[in-house]
């Protein structure tokens, strides 16, 4: 007769299967970098060895060359200065005024049930097609560069303020008219730390818009700055140039992107 | 100062929450409000501080204000209600800022308020670096920086597992056999209502009347060595909530 305490177990045992983890990426601070430097050996060694014909792409080492050359000349800041002017006073503009409608929006019915609709309607509208609108209403130098600049981040920082605004913990709000809090003392330490995460993350797309903006308004009309630099290379097919621009506005988005990194870790530091 | 509420009455559109609740506070008293979830308790609390504006009713505080107080009526809350972005001290002087004090006398009442709760230590410590039981420690001592008449408290240890709970009930207790603080405090926990109450009103379900008003005598700090009376009281308690509270469970949530 088989022992069944010793037969009924074995045939049944099986380890317990793990299924857990995973839905928790970690930074990994090398890997971003590889990936460029992969990319980039690729284009070198695919046009080195005529795998790509150089009208499809640029050689990586001429581009570099060709942006020594620029640096060298000098008129790589005579290019730089007044876009990063534009893109500064620009976003400005449209950032603080879209924090502050934001906020009224967050926290007031009748402008939010007045203007809501109005800011639903502008967002849509692609800003560079009221460029010549800009121009004559503004002036065709900065003006109107600064303009478009500022609508373009004016709309996405409405929205992502008051969604941040919304989001802050009513609760903390009661507590602070429990303590007999004023209204502004409510909206400057409980209303507006409590949003700030949501702004700054609207902050990143709005300055990207901002850097696509630039460009834009450079090429519809301007003599020095990125977007000039960039359509000049274009029109002449020049690929090497072409690409120096191009990579200046990469470099120009992930110092951004980064810079709003340490202003979160500064400023947000309370968060876990 | 005394709190008394008069003929109270509140509706949330058509669904009458608090029907004529008539109830007093005295200086130095703990009153404690129970009954089933959902009757009006919390809503009843917020009437009282003025957060709500009762629907008929008056509510009258009377009486001498303790000197120097900055907010007669003030909460604590069951979440806490700590501002995560301020320090324990930084989230006390909150209370403070909006009074025209002077930084001097600030930064003494929260050294005063943190050695009070014996919080000194954690003065520079973030919310999110503190256990649930440390953070209502704080909100406790931002309570008392204020000064305040009346207490209104709000199912302050519902938050917390049951050995921080204790502690806590022991800490309140101690700390109202040194000040006789007057307080409101809601709880859905009947044995924290006989540890702490002077007067336990026990309310009805929705809508909201007051169905008994109980009264222990034997005082705050004596209470430990009378569990077995206690015991006797929670019993009676429940017996008077149990229906209630069954049939509460059995309505449909309306909102």
């Amino acid at each position: 007769m088989p022992d069944q305490n010793e037969m009924a177990p074995s045939k049944n045992r099986q380890e317990v299967e793990f299924r857990g983890g995973g839905f928790s990426p970690k930074p990994m601070a090398i890997i971003g970098p590889v990936v460029f430097v992969v990319i980039i050996a690729l284009m070198e060694w695919g046009t080195r060895t005529g795998w790509i014909t150089n009208l499809t792409l640029p050689r990586p080492s001429d581009v570099f060359k060709t942006f020594i050359e620029l640096y060298q000349s000098g008129l790589l800041f005579e290019h730089l200065l007044p876009s990063l002017t534009r893109l500064a006073v620009g976003s400005v503009m449209g950032i603080s005024a879209g924090i502050g409608l934001g906020v009224l929006i967050g926290l007031f019915t009748l402008i939010r049930a007045g203007l809501l609709p109005v800011v639903a309607a502008i967002f849509p509208i692609p800003k560079i097609a009221l460029l010549p609108l800009f121009i004559i209403w503004f002036g065709i130098d900065e003006g109107s560069k600064y303009a478009l600049i500022a609508l373009g981040t004016f709309t996405p920082t409405v929205v992502s303020t008051y969604g941040a605004v919304d989001n802050v913990d009513r609760s903390l709000i009661r507590m602070g008219q429990s303590f007999g809090l004023s209204w502004f003392s409510i909206v400057r330490k409980i209303v507006l730390p409590g949003a700030l995460p949501g702004i700054l993350s609207g902050l990143r797309i709005s300055l990207a818009i901002a850097i696509i903006l630039l460009v834009a308004a450079e090429m519809l009309g301007a003599s020095y700055g990125i977007g000039a630099y960039i359509l000049e290379a274009g029109s002449l097919y020049d690929l090497e140039r072409l690409f120096v621009g191009v990579s200046i506005l990469s470099i120009l988005g992930v110092t951004i992107s980064w810079l709003i990194g340490r202003i979160e870790r500064r400023l947000l530091n309370w968060r876990s | 100062m005394d709190l008394r509420l008069e003929n109270i009455s509140h509706n949330y559109g058509e669904i009458e929450v608090l029907r004529d609740i008539n109830l007093e506070i005295n200086e130095g008293e703990i009153v404690c409000l129970v009954g089933p979830s959902g009757c009006g308790k919390s809503t009843l609390l917020r009437l009282i501080g003025g957060l709500e504006r009762p629907g008929s009713g008056k509510i009258i505080l009377s009486g001498e204000p303790p000197k120097n107080t900055l907010n007669a009526l003030t909460y604590i809350f069951q979440d806490f209600a700590l501002l995560p972005w301020r320090t324990v001290s930084g989230n006390i002087s909150l209370a403070l800022e909006d009074h025209a004090i002077g930084a001097k006398a600030t930064r003494e009442i929260i050294d005063e308020v943190l050695s009070r709760t014996k919080l000194t230590e954690f003065a520079d410590a973030l919310p999110r670096q503190l256990s649930g039981g440390m953070k209502q420690r704080v909100a406790i001592a931002r309570a008392l920086a204020v000064r305040p008449a009346v207490m209104l408290m709000d199912e302050p240890l519902s938050a917390l597992d049951s050995q921080t709970r204790e502690l806590l009930l022991e800490d309140l207790i101690d700390l109202w056999k040194r000040e006789g603080f007057t307080a409101c405090y809601v709880t859905h926990n009947l044995a924290e209502a006989v540890r702490l109450g002077h007067k336990i009103a026990v309310l009805s379900r929705r809508p909201g009347q007051i169905r008994q008003l109980v009264e222990i005598d034997i005082p705050l700090e004596e209470r430990k060595n009378h569990l077995d009376e206690l015991a006797i009281k929670q019993q009676t308690l429940w017996e008077l909530m149990r229906e209630e509270a069954l049939a509460a469970d059995k309505e449909l949530l309306s909102a």
